[in-house]
């Protein structure tokens, strides 16, 4: 019997070689290596290219989705009343502070300066669209002319500028009641804003999300270290907020602070509270923060002028 | 025997003061050298400081270290003054590296 080499190896079926072996071997090797290193570059190049782009709805989603996920018995709108969705004690006893609500005196104020006349007869009304009256809920918004985030409280003390009255201080009381007011005829309309398809308007909102996460202070907290891995626990007597809707109850009452406080003074006291030195009230950061927390509340309604402990 | 002792009561009077004109010595230098020593500590505080204010970063603490250096200082108490500054300076330079540490840290805590 006959050994048979098998016909994969038998000498006829080994093709022709029109060139030594040794040249076809260094060239493919060649090629194997510059597809190689091409590969490497393109893997390298495109998901750092695709992190970077700012994808608002994405992350939108993703961010409504961690909290009720993190929150199941929660109804989505609820998000508005921060702590009281989460509290059940808490939630109580502020049902009953809203029979006589701690805002009342502020968002009485606020009405008043919203329609007295400037000393050259115009007023707020005539700064703004529909007369200012339930539009809270398309602040802040991206100003494609300026290439910037516009906030109320810019756009109200520009208003001032504009007919030669002096701006208001962005973290007083006069500045939280005309935003208290303007927030309570928007209560109920859903968040709306919107991210122009504008390279800066991205920018904007990629800046707003960075500071969102960014870690700072001697505590070395983020604002996510409190409202997106910290909501519903406790940090001394306060019980955190999620970060879903945490705007949309702005201008608040604090007990703590003894008064109203707008959404400036909100940042401000969270930078300190993290022994960190707060940028100046309105600064770009703090704008593209506010834009971009508002922006992934979006469909939320308006739940300002809100109390909190 | 007799010769050796007086020689080394000798040694011994020269040797103290010496020593005491030594201990003055240093002394008086290191009390001047200390409102410098405060100076060069608060000028590197403060440039620390500075850097983290361009990086948007600044700690309320360093602010503080620095304002207790300047009290004690004022008051002539250099060595609490400079250990002060060098306490701003180390917060001063911890909120640097904090700030240039989350140019790409913060996107690990980021809701995707």
């Amino acid at each position: 019997m006959k050994f048979r080499m098998p016909r994969s190896l038998s000498p006829e079926r080994v093709p022709a070689s029109p060139k030594p072996a040794t040249e076809v071997s260094v060239r493919s090797r060649i090629h194997f290596a510059l597809a190689a290193l091409a590969a490497l570059a393109l893997s390298t190049l495109q998901p750092a290219g695709a992190a970077d782009t700012p994808d608002p709805a994405a992350d939108a989603k993703a961010f409504r989705d961690y909290f009720v996920n993190k929150f199941p018995n929660v109804k989505l709108e609820d998000f508005v009343n921060g702590p009281y969705a989460l509290d059940g004690d808490m939630r109580r006893q502020w049902e009953e502070k809203e029979q006589f609500p701690p805002y009342e005196f502020s968002l009485e104020m606020g009405k008043e300066m919203f329609a007295k006349p400037f000393n050259n007869g115009k007023r707020y009304a005539d700064c703004f669209e529909n007369q200012g009256i339930g539009i809270k809920q398309t602040y802040p918004y991206f100003d494609e002319r300026e290439g910037k985030v516009v906030t109320l409280e810019l756009a109200l003390n520009r208003c001032r500028e504009k007919n030669g009255e002096a701006v208001l201080s962005y973290v007083g009381d006069e500045m939280a009641a005309l935003t208290a007011y303007m927030a309570f005829t928007s209560r109920g309309r859903p968040f709306a804003i919107k991210v122009p398809d504008d390279p800066r308007a991205l920018e904007a909102y990629q800046n707003g999300k960075r500071y969102f996460y960014t870690r700072r202070g001697q505590l070395n907290f983020s604002c996510a270290t409190c409202h997106v891995q910290n909501p519903g626990e406790r940090m001394r007597a306060e019980v955190l907020a999620p970060a879903l809707g945490i705007l949309n109850a702005m201008p608040i009452y604090r007990s703590e602070w003894g008064g109203m406080g707008t959404i400036s003074r909100r940042f401000t006291t969270c930078n300190s509270q993290i022994r960190g030195v707060p940028l100046e009230p309105q600064a770009e950061e703090y704008r593209d923060l506010e834009y971009y927390l508002s922006y992934v509340s979006n469909g939320l309604p308006i739940a300002g002028p809100g109390a909190r402990p | 025997m007799t010769t050796t002792k007086p020689r080394a009561q000798m040694r011994i009077s020269i040797s103290w003061p010496v020593a005491l004109l030594l201990v003055a010595g240093t002394a008086s230098v290191r009390a001047a050298g200390s409102e410098t020593d405060f100076r060069v500590a608060y000028a590197a505080a403060e440039a620390a400081d500075q850097q983290a204010s361009r990086l948007r970063n600044q700690w309320t603490v360093t602010a503080a270290a620095l304002a207790e250096a300047k009290r004690a200082a004022d008051k002539g108490d250099f060595d609490r003054a400079t250990a002060s500054a060098k306490e701003a300076e180390a917060l001063a330079k911890a909120s640097i590296f904090q700030a240039t540490n989350e140019i790409d840290a913060w996107k690990q805590l980021e809701i995707r």
